[in-house]
């Protein structure tokens, strides 16, 4: 299950992340918060859950003053124009696991949101100390953004600092500069550290490349439809030889169990067993034989990947 | 190969139109297939077809050849008398990727392509045209690439071998070839007017010569939908003169819009396909309110009269994709006679779709970009004929 604000606040503590704790009564927005910590020092933050026409998602997040522009943003990731839009609410829950009100670059942590791409101000580097919530709207913690930098790079996420004010022309000649930052279906850390490699920084702030660094871990690969849980299993049964039989078992089994109950022993007696087994032929014979290829092409190609970096050598 | 159908639906007295840029039929009714087996000049593909089929094989023959989606051809009798004598052939199929939107109309001749693959154990090569769209709508070339490849993922996901199977884009492949058999100098990138050698030359198995070197009287089966017949009829009349066989086609009908059976399915309409990216809501939505039904206006009317089967979308697209003939029977029956309502009809054929686009989806899910990079490198299959 999802994060919990508690769970958070231990692991920032266990990991010697300073911050600053605030309650407060809930809010569900920028102004409503400002009533409570904008006294404090430190610059208050607005969290956008957004969402593209292919499903993919991403967290923006921007100082309180930061004109974000969705239309200029969606062109800059090579979305056209309009192709980003809010999130929905139930995305809010299922993927992000926080209740309305409460996005932040922290949802981040919980597996449900490890295809959800980072955008952070390039404004933060500017401020000592932001706020957040910590997956709850009741309340604030405020630290440095090099601190959440660090912590979201523990957990290996790929953190993206970005001028979101900049307007920069997208056509052509000039391809779209964010477009790194669009989730991709097999990410691993190398592919995304030689895409944004390129990704400009506008010279405002400070001349150092934009800071896209992550941990080992490999991010890991995912299919790119909706059920996640399901086509991942069926995927890895392509390479891996236990899990394919099993899948084929499973099914075999459900097909037995399903024929197999009174009316049928009644109506079939002796004969169950030919007509139990005709019709796993007439069922699975079909849905067994694609698994069966996509087995075999997954085996060859890599195979084919193997000999075309390493032939083999003949005597 | 396809082209982006523009059917407008007030066709007036004019005769049906069919070829690779437009289908309409004529007025408001169905296409008249007869007519177009006439008109073009092709052959029925009857019973005897398929029971051949049947014995050739020792295998079950494909749902689209027991229903007749799979309608005329061009010599695919050559192809069984000389597969009689222990001649093997090739399969040629393609797609021209304007969209990465893949419908099942799309996927039509691919799984009748799969299955004749698996049942005649033949090699089988699939052109992607991705300069053809690039040309005529005016895609960047790294767009149409892309395109190209992510269709090919859909096409690899139909359970093609890869042992026995090669996927090329023209962007990619096919320049040099056509310089060498129609003999034009000049760049690789030909032009509007030159597109039908392109789509002519993998016909010929001089094309391929890291699969089929020595065997220039190998035979081509086209698995294709039957807009296509033109493209081809051209190409059959050339091939002599060049020392070819003539390719064989096998041609299917239009799978139909939701809306009905006055043009085919266009990737360009939303609501009038089923797409494979359709999750099982959108499925149900667009069948129950979009497909249009043969059934009566009343139940009462309906009890009464039956429901129209000729124009029913719903027992047409059973009718493609409902693998048991039996309850296929058993639901013409009932539904033609009244007995059953559309409703329930809808109802299975949301089941039946559901389970071919989920199936679809898992399988897309395993296709690699090294996959796609592995069948459409440019080796040898040793066993393609195995």
């Amino acid at each position: 299950m999802g994060f919990s604000k508690d769970q958070l606040l231990e692991r920032l503590q266990a990991q010697q992340v300073q911050f600053s704790k605030y309650e407060h009564p809930i809010v569900m927005t920028v102004e409503a918060q400002a009533k409570y910590v904008g006294h404090i020092k430190g610059g208050l933050t607005k969290n956008l859950f957004l969402k593209d026409k292919k499903h993919r998602f991403y967290i923006v997040s921007a100082l309180a003053d930061t004109k974000v522009d969705l239309k200029v943003l969606s062109q800059r990731l090579g979305l056209g124009k309009g192709g980003l839009r809010m999130a929905p609410e139930e995305a809010l829950a299922e993927i992000l696991q926080v209740p309305l009100g409460c996005v932040t670059p922290f949802a981040l942590l919980n597996e449900s949101a490890q295809h959800v791409s980072l955008l952070l101000d390039q404004g933060f580097k500017t401020q000592e100390c932001c706020f957040f919530h910590p997956l709850s709207n009741d309340t604030s913690i405020s630290l440095h953004i090099q601190d959440l930098d660090m912590f979201l790079k523990s957990v290996g996420r790929v953190v993206a600092y970005v001028d979101l004010e900049a307007n920069p022309p997208v056509g052509k000649d000039q391809p779209p500069d964010l477009a790194a930052l669009v989730p991709s279906d097999t990410l691993s850390i190398t592919d995304v550290l030689e895409k944004t490699a390129s990704l400009q920084v506008d010279s405002g702030v400070n001349s150092k490349p934009t800071a896209v660094t992550a941990k080992a871990s490999e991010l890991s690969s995912g299919p790119r439809k909706e059920k996640l849980a399901n086509t991942a299993k069926s995927s890895s049964s392509f390479a891996d030889p236990e899990k394919l039989i099993e899948e084929i078992l499973e099914k075999a089994s459900a097909i037995v169990l399903s024929e197999i109950k009174e009316e049928n022993i009644k109506k079939h007696g002796e004969q169950l067993g030919a007509v139990v087994s005709s019709s796993m032929r007439k069922n699975l014979s079909l849905e067994l034989k694609n698994l069966a290829t996509m087995f075999k092409n997954t085996a060859y190609t890599e195979g084919f990947g193997a000999g075309t970096c390493c032939p083999a050598k003949r005597l | 190969m396809e082209k982006e159908n523009e059917t407008k639906a007030e066709q007036e007295e004019q005769e049906q139109v069919v070829n690779p840029w437009e289908v309409s039929a004529k007025g408001s009714g169905k296409i008249d297939y007869d007519k177009l087996i006439d008109q073009f000049g092709c052959q029925r593909l009857d019973k005897t077809f398929v029971d051949r089929v049947f014995r050739l094989t020792s295998r079950s023959p494909h749902i689209f050849l027991r229903r007749n989606v799979f309608f005329a051809h061009r010599d695919f009798n050559e192809i069984l008398d000389a597969y009689e004598r222990g001649e093997k052939f090739y399969l040629y199929t393609g797609r021209g990727p304007s969209s990465e939107a893949l419908h099942l109309g799309h996927l039509v001749p691919f799984m009748f392509t799969k299955y004749l693959q698996e049942a005649f154990k033949v090699p089988l090569v699939i052109q992607l045209t991705d300069d053809e769209k690039c040309m005529w709508k005016n895609l960047t070339v790294e767009e149409s690439k892309r395109l190209a490849r992510e269709n090919a993922k859909d096409i690899i996901a139909c359970g093609f071998d890869i042992s026995r199977t090669f996927i090329f884009s023209d962007f990619d492949y096919v320049g040099g070839q056509v310089v060498g058999i129609f003999g034009f100098t000049g760049e690789d990138h030909i032009g509007k007017i030159s597109f039908p050698p392109v789509q002519a030359v993998p016909s010929f198995p001089s094309s391929f010569p890291h699969l089929f070197s020595g065997k220039d009287k190998l035979r081509c089966l086209i698995p294709c939908a039957i807009d296509q017949d033109p493209y081809f009829r051209m190409t059959r009349d050339v091939a002599p003169r060049l020392g070819y066989s003539k390719p064989a086609l096998i041609e299917s009908l239009f799978f139909p819009a939701l809306q009905g059976e006055t043009g085919k399915m266009s990737a360009s309409d939303a609501n009038s396909a089923i797409y494979v990216t359709d999750s099982q809501k959108d499925i149900k939505y667009k069948v129950n309110k979009y497909a249009f039904s043969g059934g009566q206006d009343s139940v009462e009317n309906h009890r009464k009269y039956g429901a129209n089967l000729e124009v029913d979308i719903p027992f047409k697209y059973l009718s493609f994709f409902l693998e048991d003939d039996d309850e296929l029977e058993h639901i013409r029956k009932e539904y033609g006679s009244g007995r059953m309502l559309t409703g329930e009809v809808k109802k299975r054929l949301i089941e039946v779709l559901t389970e071919i686009v989920e199936r679809h989806r898992a399988a897309r899910a395993a296709v690699t970009d090294e996959m796609v990079d592995a069948f459409m490198a440019v080796r040898p299959l040793p066993n393609m004929f195995n």
